[in-house]
Protein backbone atom coordinates (compact mmCIF):
# COMPACT_ATOMS: atom_id res chain seq x y z
CA UNK A 1 0.00 0.00 0.00
CA UNK A 2 1.43 3.42 -0.80
CA UNK A 3 1.29 6.77 1.35
CA UNK A 4 -0.87 7.34 -1.62
CA UNK A 5 -3.89 5.58 -0.68
CA UNK A 6 -3.53 6.32 2.70
CA UNK A 7 -4.38 9.70 2.60
CA UNK A 8 -8.28 10.31 3.51
CA UNK A 9 -9.96 12.73 3.07
CA UNK A 10 -9.81 14.32 6.44
CA UNK A 11 -5.94 14.08 5.97
CA UNK A 12 -6.34 15.87 2.82
CA UNK A 13 -8.30 18.64 4.59
CA UNK A 14 -5.18 18.66 7.24
CA UNK A 15 -2.71 19.10 4.48
CA UNK A 16 -4.38 21.59 2.61
CA UNK A 17 -4.44 23.58 6.53
CA UNK A 18 -0.92 23.15 6.76
CA UNK A 19 0.31 23.75 3.54
CA UNK A 20 -1.99 26.71 3.34
CA UNK A 21 -2.21 25.08 -0.29
CA UNK A 22 -5.19 27.66 -1.13
CA UNK A 23 -3.45 30.87 -0.06
CA UNK A 24 -0.30 29.52 -2.20
CA UNK A 25 -3.03 28.95 -5.08
CA UNK A 26 -4.15 32.48 -4.84
CA UNK A 27 -0.81 34.46 -4.09
CA UNK A 28 -0.22 32.74 -7.36
CA UNK A 29 -3.06 33.65 -9.45
CA UNK A 30 -2.99 37.07 -7.82
CA UNK A 31 0.78 37.11 -9.68
CA UNK A 32 -1.27 36.20 -13.10
CA UNK A 33 -3.61 38.20 -12.80
CA UNK A 34 -0.59 41.49 -11.62
CA UNK A 35 1.10 40.05 -15.45
CA UNK A 36 -2.62 40.21 -16.83
CA UNK A 37 -2.42 43.36 -15.96
CA UNK A 38 0.98 44.24 -17.83
CA UNK A 39 -1.11 42.77 -21.09
CA UNK A 40 -3.72 45.07 -20.57
CA UNK A 41 -1.22 47.91 -19.88
CA UNK A 42 0.37 47.46 -23.56
CA UNK A 43 -2.29 47.06 -25.08
CA UNK A 44 -3.36 50.85 -23.65
CA UNK A 45 -0.35 52.14 -24.19
CA UNK A 46 -1.34 51.27 -27.79
CA UNK A 47 -4.66 52.88 -27.98
CA UNK A 48 -3.08 55.60 -26.19
CA UNK A 49 -0.66 56.28 -29.42
CA UNK A 50 -2.90 55.34 -31.80
CA UNK A 51 -6.35 56.58 -30.71
CA UNK A 52 -6.51 59.62 -32.64
CA UNK A 53 -5.37 58.43 -35.75
CA UNK A 54 -8.75 58.16 -37.53
CA UNK A 55 -7.53 57.90 -41.00
CA UNK A 56 -10.72 60.01 -42.64
CA UNK A 57 -12.78 57.41 -41.04
CA UNK A 58 -15.33 58.62 -37.71
CA UNK A 59 -14.31 59.23 -34.29
CA UNK A 60 -15.00 57.38 -31.30
CA UNK A 61 -18.12 60.60 -30.41
CA UNK A 62 -19.22 59.44 -33.73
CA UNK A 63 -19.86 55.84 -33.04
CA UNK A 64 -19.95 55.32 -29.26
CA UNK A 65 -23.37 55.49 -27.59
CA UNK A 66 -22.41 56.17 -23.73
CA UNK A 67 -25.98 55.58 -22.19
CA UNK A 68 -25.13 51.70 -23.53
CA UNK A 69 -21.59 52.22 -22.58
CA UNK A 70 -23.08 53.10 -19.21
CA UNK A 71 -25.58 49.98 -18.84
CA UNK A 72 -22.66 48.11 -19.58
CA UNK A 73 -20.90 49.05 -16.73
CA UNK A 74 -23.80 48.54 -14.57
CA UNK A 75 -24.14 45.03 -15.58
CA UNK A 76 -20.25 44.60 -14.92
CA UNK A 77 -20.53 46.32 -11.58
CA UNK A 78 -23.97 44.47 -10.32
CA UNK A 79 -22.03 41.29 -11.52
CA UNK A 80 -19.46 41.71 -9.10
CA UNK A 81 -21.62 42.38 -6.35
CA UNK A 82 -23.27 39.27 -6.86
CA UNK A 83 -20.07 37.48 -7.03
CA UNK A 84 -19.08 39.05 -3.62
CA UNK A 85 -22.45 37.36 -2.34
CA UNK A 86 -21.46 34.21 -3.81
CA UNK A 87 -18.40 34.17 -1.59
CA UNK A 88 -20.18 35.06 1.61
CA UNK A 89 -22.67 32.26 1.08
CA UNK A 90 -20.03 30.05 0.22
CA UNK A 91 -18.30 30.45 3.44
CA UNK A 92 -21.33 29.63 5.20
CA UNK A 93 -21.60 26.27 3.46
CA UNK A 94 -25.38 27.52 1.46
CA UNK A 95 -24.71 25.74 -1.48
CA UNK A 96 -28.47 26.49 -3.20
CA UNK A 97 -27.94 30.82 -2.48
CA UNK A 98 -24.06 30.22 -3.88
CA UNK A 99 -25.86 28.37 -7.01
CA UNK A 100 -28.38 31.17 -7.00
CA UNK A 101 -26.22 34.05 -6.89
CA UNK A 102 -23.57 32.27 -9.48
CA UNK A 103 -26.63 31.94 -11.76
CA UNK A 104 -27.13 35.99 -11.73
CA UNK A 105 -23.85 36.92 -11.75
CA UNK A 106 -23.37 34.82 -14.96
CA UNK A 107 -26.49 35.74 -16.68
CA UNK A 108 -25.33 40.07 -15.98
CA UNK A 109 -21.90 38.74 -17.18
CA UNK A 110 -23.59 37.11 -20.16
CA UNK A 111 -25.61 40.19 -20.80
CA UNK A 112 -22.46 42.57 -20.99
CA UNK A 113 -20.84 39.77 -23.67
CA UNK A 114 -24.13 40.01 -25.61
CA UNK A 115 -23.83 44.29 -25.87
CA UNK A 116 -20.19 44.13 -26.73
CA UNK A 117 -20.96 41.82 -29.52
CA UNK A 118 -24.15 43.66 -30.32
CA UNK A 119 -21.78 46.97 -30.43
CA UNK A 120 -19.18 44.83 -32.48
CA UNK A 121 -21.33 43.30 -35.24
CA UNK A 122 -22.85 47.44 -35.57
CA UNK A 123 -19.27 48.94 -36.04
CA UNK A 124 -18.43 46.08 -38.55
CA UNK A 125 -21.61 46.13 -40.64
CA UNK A 126 -21.32 49.92 -40.73
CA UNK A 127 -17.78 49.44 -42.08
CA UNK A 128 -16.01 50.70 -39.09
CA UNK A 129 -14.61 47.42 -38.38
CA UNK A 130 -10.91 47.39 -37.50
CA UNK A 131 -9.50 47.70 -40.79
CA UNK A 132 -11.34 50.99 -41.09
CA UNK A 133 -8.26 53.49 -38.99
CA UNK A 134 -5.69 52.77 -37.04
CA UNK A 135 -7.68 53.95 -34.02
CA UNK A 136 -10.25 51.08 -34.52
CA UNK A 137 -7.62 48.75 -34.64
CA UNK A 138 -6.48 49.66 -31.53
CA UNK A 139 -10.33 50.16 -30.06
CA UNK A 140 -10.91 46.27 -30.83
CA UNK A 141 -8.61 44.86 -29.93
CA UNK A 142 -8.80 46.61 -26.36
CA UNK A 143 -12.40 46.35 -25.99
CA UNK A 144 -11.89 42.74 -27.62
CA UNK A 145 -9.28 41.31 -25.34
CA UNK A 146 -11.41 42.45 -22.38
CA UNK A 147 -14.51 40.70 -23.37
CA UNK A 148 -12.62 37.77 -24.68
CA UNK A 149 -11.51 37.50 -21.01
CA UNK A 150 -15.05 38.28 -19.30
CA UNK A 151 -16.17 35.34 -21.85
CA UNK A 152 -13.25 33.41 -20.16
CA UNK A 153 -14.97 33.92 -17.25
CA UNK A 154 -18.01 33.10 -18.06
CA UNK A 155 -16.50 29.58 -18.98
CA UNK A 156 -14.87 29.42 -15.96
CA UNK A 157 -18.27 29.78 -14.04
CA UNK A 158 -20.32 27.21 -15.79
CA UNK A 159 -17.61 24.51 -14.96
CA UNK A 160 -17.48 26.34 -11.26
CA UNK A 161 -21.54 25.20 -11.20
CA UNK A 162 -20.89 21.56 -12.10
CA UNK A 163 -17.87 21.13 -9.82
CA UNK A 164 -20.42 22.59 -6.93
CA UNK A 165 -23.10 20.38 -7.94
CA UNK A 166 -21.22 17.26 -8.56
CA UNK A 167 -18.20 17.76 -5.52
CA UNK A 168 -19.75 20.09 -3.12
CA UNK A 169 -18.17 22.45 -1.18
CA UNK A 170 -14.61 20.80 -1.30
CA UNK A 171 -11.85 22.41 -0.18
CA UNK A 172 -10.00 22.54 -4.28
CA UNK A 173 -13.58 23.64 -5.25
CA UNK A 174 -13.47 26.71 -2.75
CA UNK A 175 -10.31 28.00 -3.70
CA UNK A 176 -11.10 27.45 -7.05
CA UNK A 177 -14.27 29.93 -6.62
CA UNK A 178 -12.14 32.36 -4.50
CA UNK A 179 -9.69 32.75 -7.42
CA UNK A 180 -12.46 33.45 -10.14
CA UNK A 181 -14.18 35.75 -7.39
CA UNK A 182 -10.82 37.23 -7.99
CA UNK A 183 -10.40 37.54 -11.70
CA UNK A 184 -13.91 38.73 -12.68
CA UNK A 185 -13.40 41.76 -9.91
CA UNK A 186 -9.75 42.02 -11.60
CA UNK A 187 -12.28 42.00 -15.06
CA UNK A 188 -14.13 45.56 -13.30
CA UNK A 189 -11.45 47.24 -12.37
CA UNK A 190 -9.83 46.72 -15.97
CA UNK A 191 -13.40 47.83 -17.36
CA UNK A 192 -12.76 51.21 -15.75
CA UNK A 193 -9.98 52.14 -17.23
CA UNK A 194 -11.51 51.12 -20.30
CA UNK A 195 -14.59 53.05 -19.94
CA UNK A 196 -12.53 56.14 -18.70
CA UNK A 197 -9.94 56.16 -21.38
CA UNK A 198 -11.72 54.99 -24.50
CA UNK A 199 -15.47 55.86 -24.21
CA UNK A 200 -15.44 58.87 -21.98
CA UNK A 201 -12.33 60.63 -23.40
CA UNK A 202 -13.87 60.21 -26.72
CA UNK A 203 -16.29 62.71 -25.69
CA UNK A 204 -14.21 65.21 -23.81
CA UNK B 1 -22.23 17.29 8.05
CA UNK B 2 -19.98 20.13 9.03
CA UNK B 3 -18.16 22.70 6.56
CA UNK B 4 -14.69 22.84 6.16
CA UNK B 5 -13.73 26.42 5.05
CA UNK B 6 -10.60 27.41 3.52
CA UNK B 7 -9.20 30.68 4.93
CA UNK B 8 -10.74 33.67 4.82
CA UNK B 9 -8.25 35.76 2.83
CA UNK B 10 -7.64 38.14 0.34
CA UNK B 11 -11.22 38.24 -1.64
CA UNK B 12 -12.63 35.66 0.90
CA UNK B 13 -12.67 38.10 3.73
CA UNK B 14 -15.66 40.01 2.31
CA UNK B 15 -19.02 40.62 4.58
CA UNK B 16 -22.41 42.11 3.71
CA UNK B 17 -20.86 45.54 4.73
CA UNK B 18 -18.22 45.58 2.73
CA UNK B 19 -19.46 44.70 -0.41
CA UNK B 20 -22.30 46.93 -0.36
CA UNK B 21 -20.22 49.75 0.55
CA UNK B 22 -18.27 48.96 -2.30
CA UNK B 23 -21.06 48.30 -4.51
CA UNK B 24 -22.54 51.84 -3.60
CA UNK B 25 -19.15 53.92 -3.87
CA UNK B 26 -18.54 52.09 -7.60
CA UNK B 27 -21.92 53.36 -8.36
CA UNK B 28 -22.07 56.70 -7.28
CA UNK B 29 -18.14 57.31 -8.74
CA UNK B 30 -19.23 55.34 -12.20
CA UNK B 31 -22.59 57.93 -12.52
CA UNK B 32 -20.38 61.24 -11.42
CA UNK B 33 -18.18 60.31 -14.39
CA UNK B 34 -20.65 59.56 -17.20
CA UNK B 35 -22.92 62.19 -15.83
CA UNK B 36 -20.32 65.17 -15.98
CA UNK B 37 -19.32 63.53 -19.77
CA UNK B 38 -22.51 63.64 -20.96
CA UNK B 39 -23.76 67.12 -19.68
CA UNK B 40 -20.80 68.37 -21.45
CA UNK B 41 -21.47 72.09 -19.61
CA UNK B 42 -18.06 71.42 -17.33
CA UNK B 43 -15.11 72.81 -19.29
CA UNK B 44 -12.77 70.34 -20.73
CA UNK B 45 -9.97 70.42 -17.92
CA UNK B 46 -12.94 70.17 -15.10
CA UNK B 47 -14.47 67.01 -16.68
CA UNK B 48 -10.69 65.31 -17.83
CA UNK B 49 -9.92 65.71 -13.96
CA UNK B 50 -13.17 64.55 -12.76
CA UNK B 51 -13.62 61.35 -14.64
CA UNK B 52 -9.80 60.40 -14.12
CA UNK B 53 -10.07 61.01 -10.41
CA UNK B 54 -13.18 59.35 -10.04
CA UNK B 55 -11.11 56.20 -12.29
CA UNK B 56 -8.90 55.89 -9.58
CA UNK B 57 -11.03 56.37 -6.94
CA UNK B 58 -13.24 53.67 -8.25
CA UNK B 59 -10.13 51.65 -8.83
CA UNK B 60 -9.19 51.62 -5.11
CA UNK B 61 -12.77 51.12 -4.01
CA UNK B 62 -12.32 47.45 -6.22
CA UNK B 63 -9.07 46.78 -4.43
CA UNK B 64 -10.18 47.89 -0.82
CA UNK B 65 -13.71 46.57 -0.77
CA UNK B 66 -13.81 43.37 -3.57
CA UNK B 67 -10.46 42.33 -3.41
CA UNK B 68 -10.04 43.58 0.27
CA UNK B 69 -6.50 44.23 -0.26
CA UNK B 70 -4.76 45.72 2.88
CA UNK B 71 -1.78 46.12 4.76
CA UNK B 72 -2.60 43.26 6.86
CA UNK B 73 0.39 40.03 7.18
CA UNK B 74 -1.94 37.72 4.57
CA UNK B 75 -1.74 40.59 1.65
CA UNK B 76 1.07 42.35 1.92
CA UNK B 77 2.78 39.86 -1.53
CA UNK B 78 -0.25 40.80 -3.52
CA UNK B 79 0.07 44.40 -2.48
CA UNK B 80 3.75 44.49 -2.98
CA UNK B 81 3.35 42.36 -6.15
CA UNK B 82 0.68 45.05 -7.39
CA UNK B 83 3.15 47.77 -6.60
CA UNK B 84 6.22 46.40 -8.79
CA UNK B 85 3.27 45.97 -11.64
CA UNK B 86 2.37 49.14 -11.66
CA UNK B 87 5.85 50.62 -11.69
CA UNK B 88 6.23 48.56 -14.63
CA UNK B 89 2.88 50.07 -15.98
CA UNK B 90 4.25 53.28 -15.54
CA UNK B 91 7.29 53.09 -17.74
CA UNK B 92 5.84 50.75 -20.05
CA UNK B 93 3.13 53.08 -20.77
CA UNK B 94 4.50 56.21 -19.82
CA UNK B 95 7.84 55.25 -22.06
CA UNK B 96 5.96 54.59 -24.93
CA UNK B 97 3.83 57.74 -25.19
CA UNK B 98 7.14 60.25 -24.23
CA UNK B 99 8.74 57.92 -27.22
CA UNK B 100 6.01 57.96 -29.70
CA UNK B 101 5.06 61.89 -29.02
CA UNK B 102 8.63 62.85 -29.76
CA UNK B 103 9.01 61.05 -32.99
CA UNK B 104 5.44 62.71 -34.01
CA UNK B 105 6.69 66.22 -33.13
CA UNK B 106 10.26 65.83 -34.32
CA UNK B 107 8.71 64.30 -37.98
CA UNK B 108 6.57 67.15 -37.87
Amino acid sequence: MTTKTMITDATTAEIWEEHDIAGNQSLGFWLYLMSDLVLFGAIFATYAVLGHNYAGGPTGRELFNLPMVFAETLLLLVSSATFGLVMIYMHQGKRDWVLGWMAVTFLLGLGFVVMEVHEFHTLISEGNGPDRSAFLSAFFTLVGTHGAHVASGLIWMAVMFVQVIGKGFTLPVQSRLMRLSMFWHFLDIVWVAVFTIVYLMSFV
Amino acid sequence: MSHSSIDRTGPSRGTFTSYGIGFVLSILLTAIAFWITMNGTASRAVILTTIFAAAIAQILVHLHYFLHLDRSSAASWNVLALIFTFLIMVLFVGGTLWIMHSLDYRMM
